[in-house]
């Protein structure tokens, strides 16, 4: 609930710093509503933005818990009563080819869970819009690909998702892995402080160049021009087999949310 | 800023230029995909629509629910282009503006020159916000769809961007650029 509340410190932070900095008078405007939003959400505990998203819970499980019932199912219970408490809009439905309509309430998170030394459990909370995450893309790139290209296809995403994805954007960057781990890889990155660059030389080169990149696309808040597209871009990087080079963008509107509890 | 009022005779709607700043009162009606798709569906069976759309205002939203009390939850737009398949027959139908995010298909851009309509845009993101500038919402038709029904909104004075104008002139990336 407090995720969808209560907008986080490095997104309200760099919404601030961004207001006439570049974007059209409309864009300003836009940018403008996005702080007094956080203020109205939190004051009123209203959710930050009515997609109030598909929910991610990572969770670190200490291995020397133990447990009383089923986790999956304490996890699941847990965040549709958030949504059910919280009037939050369950936007997550049954079964993607056969029930566009009935919300999915029992199951509605994707949990992914590691285990980790220790007697505690962290979850971190992520409820993440659906029309950023239809802007997303993963590609298997030639391992001979070299920095331009990654670039690209990065940006590209960009330009494709226009105002679609509600700009001022964050974006979060998966290179490594495998098929299905550099989307998590991509996810996960978007948790990080937007303050801070990233800390191998190499990723934040590479984000500096795609903020840059990005900035200069010119699609603006809420596509209506100027300079700030997107607050922040961070990439993070992982191993690789020697056949391939997965790349991932996942786009984060500027209603980047997530929040952390340990229990 | 330009305040207009719902539903928008064609004198207004003449007078909105893309990149205008403006404040919308009066009735609109929300309708997101599903709505969309069922809306279109009786029109092309010849059958009748549950809430009359003719010179009507449609805002692609589903709202969060109202808390007890409260007018309405958090209210946002959502992406327009979804619903780009199915706008050219609802202007064909009557339909004279539409509020949401995002841009449009050239079809579309088309289909709103030739009706003499108007696409607004509101803020994605600024839901809470933009919640301050409903004053009534109530269920117009397709209850079942939960926050995809259909709800009437009277507003006062919400804040929207002219994204294209009756001219077909755009003020959104790319096309204005
Ligand atoms: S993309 Fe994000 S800001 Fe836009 S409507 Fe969806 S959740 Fe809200």
């Amino acid at each position: 609930m407090k995720a969808n509340y209560r907008a986080r410190p490095d997104v309200l932070a760099l919404l601030k710093e961004a207001r006439n900095s570049g974007a059209t008078p409309a864009g300003n405007q836009a940018l403008e509503q996005l702080v007094a939003n956080a203020d109205i959400a939190a004051s009123q505990a209203l959710p930050l933005c009515q997609d109030c998203g598909y929910v991610t819970v990572f969770a670190e499980v200490g291995q020397d818990v133990a447990f009383d019932g089923s986790f999956e199912t304490a996890v699941q219970v847990g965040v549709g009563q958030g949504y059910e408490l919280g009037y939050l809009r369950t936007s997550v439905i049954q079964d993607a080819l056969t029930e566009r309509v009935r919300p999915e309430v029992e199951r509605p998170a994707n949990i992914y869970t590691t285990l980790v030394p220790g007697d505690t459990i962290k979850l971190t909370v992520m409820p993440k819009g659906g029309g950023s995450d239809n802007a997303s893309r993963m590609a298997m790139l030639r391992p001979t690909a070299g920095v331009d290209e990654i670039v690209r296809f990065i940006v590209e995403a960009v330009a494709a998702s226009g105002a679609a994805a509600c700009p001022p954007l964050f974006v979060g960057v998966g290179i490594g892995g495998s098929f299905d781990s550099v989307g998590l890889l991509a996810k996960k990155a978007l948790l990080r402080d937007f303050r801070e660059p990233a800390q191998a030389p190499a990723a934040f080169e590479v984000e500096v160049r795609l903020l840059s990149e990005i900035n200069k696309l010119g699609i603006g808040p809420a596509g209506l021009g100027g300079a700030v597209t997107a607050l922040g871009v961070a990439v993070a990087t992982d191993r690789t087999h020697i056949a391939c080079l997965p790349v991932a963008v996942n786009i984060s509107c500027n209603q980047l949310r997530s929040a952390s509890g340990t229990l | 800023m330009k305040i207009i009022t719902s539903p928008l005779d064609k004198r207004t709607i003449e007078s909105l230029k893309a990149g205008d700043m403006v404040a919308l009162s009066g009735i609109v009606y929300t309708a997101r995909d599903q709505a969309h798709k069922r809306l279109v569906g009786l029109i092309n069976e010849g059958r009748p629509l549950p809430v009359a759309l003719e010179g009507q205002t449609i805002y692609y939203t589903g709202p969060a629910p109202a808390r007890p009390g409260a007018v309405v939850g958090s209210i946002g737009p959502t992406t327009s282009a979804r619903m780009d398949p199915y706008t050219p027959v609802l202007l064909d139908y009557g339909v004279k503006a539409m509020i949401g995010k995002g841009a449009r298909s050239p079809g579309v851009i088309d289909s709103i020159k030739q009706a003499g309509a108007v696409y607004l845009v509101a803020t994605g993101g600024a839901a809470a916000y933009l919640a301050q500038f409903v004053v009534s919402a109530h269920v117009a038709a397709f209850a079942d769809l939960g926050p995809e029904a259909i709800f009437a909104l009277e507003l006062a004075g919400l804040p929207l961007v002219v994204a294209i104008d009756s001219q077909g002139r755009s003020a959104l990336w790319p096309d204005a650029s």
